[in-house]
């Protein structure tokens, strides 16, 4: 497990992290959410050792994270970079190697990812040939290479279109299931929607919430019902305890003050006539995220 | 997963630089071209001016030529070989002297010049001792001054490549993947190791060539002068191109995109230029070039240069060396604090001494 505890960083007078803490866990896809500026990138770069954090300490497994451990990591930064003049094959194969990988085995693990990712026909062009989306993939490619046991991305959906994002989905849920911690950001809220087991929400450089996904649904969601039924369901607003928030015909959204007294409003609804449809209102992520920033 | 050792790390990083190079053009062309230009500077004269002089002799004295390295044509009196003279087609003419002032009892007609060939393929030439046989003529000089100068400039010039490639790196952003896997230093030994093999494997494609290119020219006794020389030159070159190196390593870390590349890439120049003019400038000076073959970087071009000159001694060469050295140490552990305190700021150019203290 990598964790961060109380980390800080300040840009002269600016302090972009304050006293930051979460946890990334095995085996799960963290999403790690913020507005522009919120501190997601310099987040990253601190766990990645390419800036040093000003206080506060990132450790794997309990203990601090030292130099050494830090090729086992697999990042993705958030201006892309990689040579552009370099044939892709030969690239990948040559960050494997940096990475401590020797040359077969590096060369072995090129060809399996640029397959997996449907670039094998590519390997050898040079990476500025390709198009930004083909570019977006091997740069997946070059933080997977080793066979990290950390995955850190910086907004590795941006610039995909949606089969380039189930693609590179499937591939780093396959890493994730194997058990590596996978943390990525993303503004796309709908996407890590679909695809996070955690959510860490980072706004003005503290964490405004943290967990998974459901808990936070839990602890964020409202006492909000919908309720379709076969006929008009304005009755509704006249029950006590019930406060409606939308009524269109047949369909109501209400919420209501007592625990379980939606059960009431159900049986209500059961004793008028035929029900079409009755369940909690999950707030989606974006309603979370606007909620706690 | 074990990390890559610094020296792996680092032969890693050279590999990359060293195979980056070689396919390019660039580095081909300029290559090949030295090598023409060199072959071209000591075969050429040679072919063309191995011609057999023409000479114009009256018919009487015809005879006194035969034997001789000249290409007679008989005319039968003086005004005809002046006439011919005149005209350019022969550079000059023996003709009859009548005033008994020649011993041999021909006269030399030319049109400004005295032609040398001429005279020396007539007169007997007496044994010559030479008391200092290292002195060659001062034309031949200049020529090996330049050479050794232009060498120096074109392979520090070279350098600059390095300092394109440490700003390809920042300017992709692929250096924040770099220094996270292996340490910035490994990164900048890297670049320095693979651009000084690279060099030092030019440097001695062209010693190896120079004494062959010399022998085709036929130039055997300017060999004997150069080859000792040219034993200096190479590990003089290549010292002094591991600290240009350090230099442009320097110059690409502070800025953050090629454009910016000319504002910082001065001093690096400088360091290229000053030798390279100062040798061919002050080569007449001895207090000068005394003082230029121990100052760093001038020390790559102006000590190999006294030494072929014959005006210092080994181990005026070997202290030069050793300072030279010295200064590699040095420079390359100063410019690798500013390299990695400049190489993570990708906003616009960093401030050398911003750079130094690592300040972000």
């Amino acid at each position: 497990m990598l964790t961060m505890t109380s980390i800080s960083r300040s840009f002269g007078d600016n302090r972009v992290l304050d006293e930051v803490s979460f946890d990334v866990r095995p085996g799960r896809m963290t999403g790690f959410l913020g507005a522009n500026g919120s501190g997601k990138t310099t987040m990253m770069r601190i766990i990645l050792g390419v800036l040093a954090p000003h206080g506060g300490t990132v450790s794997w497994n309990g203990s601090p994270l030292s130099t050494e451990q830090r090729p086992m990591f697999g990042y993705m930064p958030e201006e892309r970079g990689l040579y552009p003049k370099m044939k892709i094959a030969e690239q990948i194969t040559w960050l494997g190697r940096l990475h401590g990988l020797d040359r077969a085995t590096a060369k072995e693990n090129t060809d399996r990812l640029l397959a997996e990712l449907e670039l094998t026909e590519r390997a050898g062009d040079k990476l500025e040939a390709l198009s930004l989306g083909n570019q977006q993939r091997v740069q997946i490619a070059a933080a997977l290479v080793h066979d990290p046991a950390v995955l850190i991305l910086d907004e590795p959906f941006s610039g995909l279109d949606p089969i380039a994002v189930e693609i590179v989905l499937e591939v780093l849920r396959k890493r994730a299931a194997a058990g590596v911690p996978v943390l990525f950001s993303s503004h796309q809220l709908a996407v890590v929607e679909q695809l996070c087991d955690d959510v860490v929400i980072i706004s003005k450089g503290v964490i405004a919430a943290s967990g998974s996904r459901e808990e936070l649904r839990a602890e964020h969601g409202t006492s909000r019902f919908e309720l379709v039924v076969a006929a008009d369901a304005g009755w509704v607003r006249d029950l006590p305890g019930v406060r409606i928030v939308e009524l269109d015909g047949p369909r109501a959204v209400f919420e209501v003050s007592a625990p379980d007294g939606e059960q009431a409003v159900l049986a209500d609804a059961l004793r008028r006539g035929a029900v079409r449809a009755f369940s909690p209102v999950v707030p989606t992520l974006d309603e979370i995220f606007k909620e706690v920033i | 997963m074990s990390r890559a050792s610094f020296t792996s790390a680092t032969w890693l990083v050279a590999e990359r630089e060293m195979n980056v190079l070689v396919r390019t053009k660039g580095f081909w062309i300029s290559f090949v071209v030295t090598i023409v230009g060199l072959f071209a500077l000591v075969v050429l004269p040679t072919v063309f001016g191995g011609d057999k002089p023409v000479v114009a002799a009256v018919d009487s004295v015809a005879s006194i030529l035969d034997g001789e390295e000249l290409e007679v044509r008989t005319v039968p009196d003086r005004a005809a070989a002046e006439a011919l003279v005149r005209s350019d087609e022969v550079e000059a003419a023996v003709v009859p002297d009548t005033t008994g002032e020649s011993a041999l009892g021909v006269r030399v007609v030319a049109l400004n010049d005295p032609p040398d060939d001429v005279i020396s393929a007539l007169v007997a030439a007496p044994p010559v001792d030479l008391l200092d046989a290292s002195a060659v003529n001062s034309g031949v000089r200049q020529v090996v001054i330049l050479v050794f100068a232009l060498f120096f400039l074109l392979f520090g010039m070279g350098g600059a490549a390095i300092a394109q490639s440490t700003v390809t790196e920042k300017q992709t952003r692929i250096v924040e993947i770099l220094v996270s896997t292996v340490p910035i230093r490994a990164l900048l030994a890297g670049k320095i190791l693979g651009h000084v093999l690279l060099t030092m494997g030019q440097v001695v494609v062209l010693a190896l060539a120079a004494p062959i290119a010399l022998r085709l020219g036929d130039q055997g006794e300017l060999l004997a002068v150069v080859a000792p020389a040219l034993a200096w030159f190479v590990p003089f070159l290549c010292l002094g191109f591991v600290l240009l190196a350090a230099m442009w390593a320097v110059a690409g870390a502070l800025v953050s995109r090629q454009e910016d590349l000319g504002s910082t890439m001065g001093l690096a120049m400088l360091l290229v230029m000053g030798p390279y003019f100062g040798v061919q400038f002050f080569s007449d000076n001895p207090a000068v070039m005394t003082v230029l073959s121990y100052v760093p970087f001038s020390a790559a071009v102006a000590m190999p240069v006294r030494m072929f000159t014959g005006d210092a001694a080994v181990w005026e060469a070997l202290l030069s060396m050793g300072l030279l050295a010295a200064s590699v140490v040095a420079i390359v552990l100063g410019a690798s604090r500013v390299y990695s305190g400049s190489l993570l700021q990708t906003s616009g150019k960093v401030g050398l001494a911003k750079a130094w203290r690592h300040a972000d």
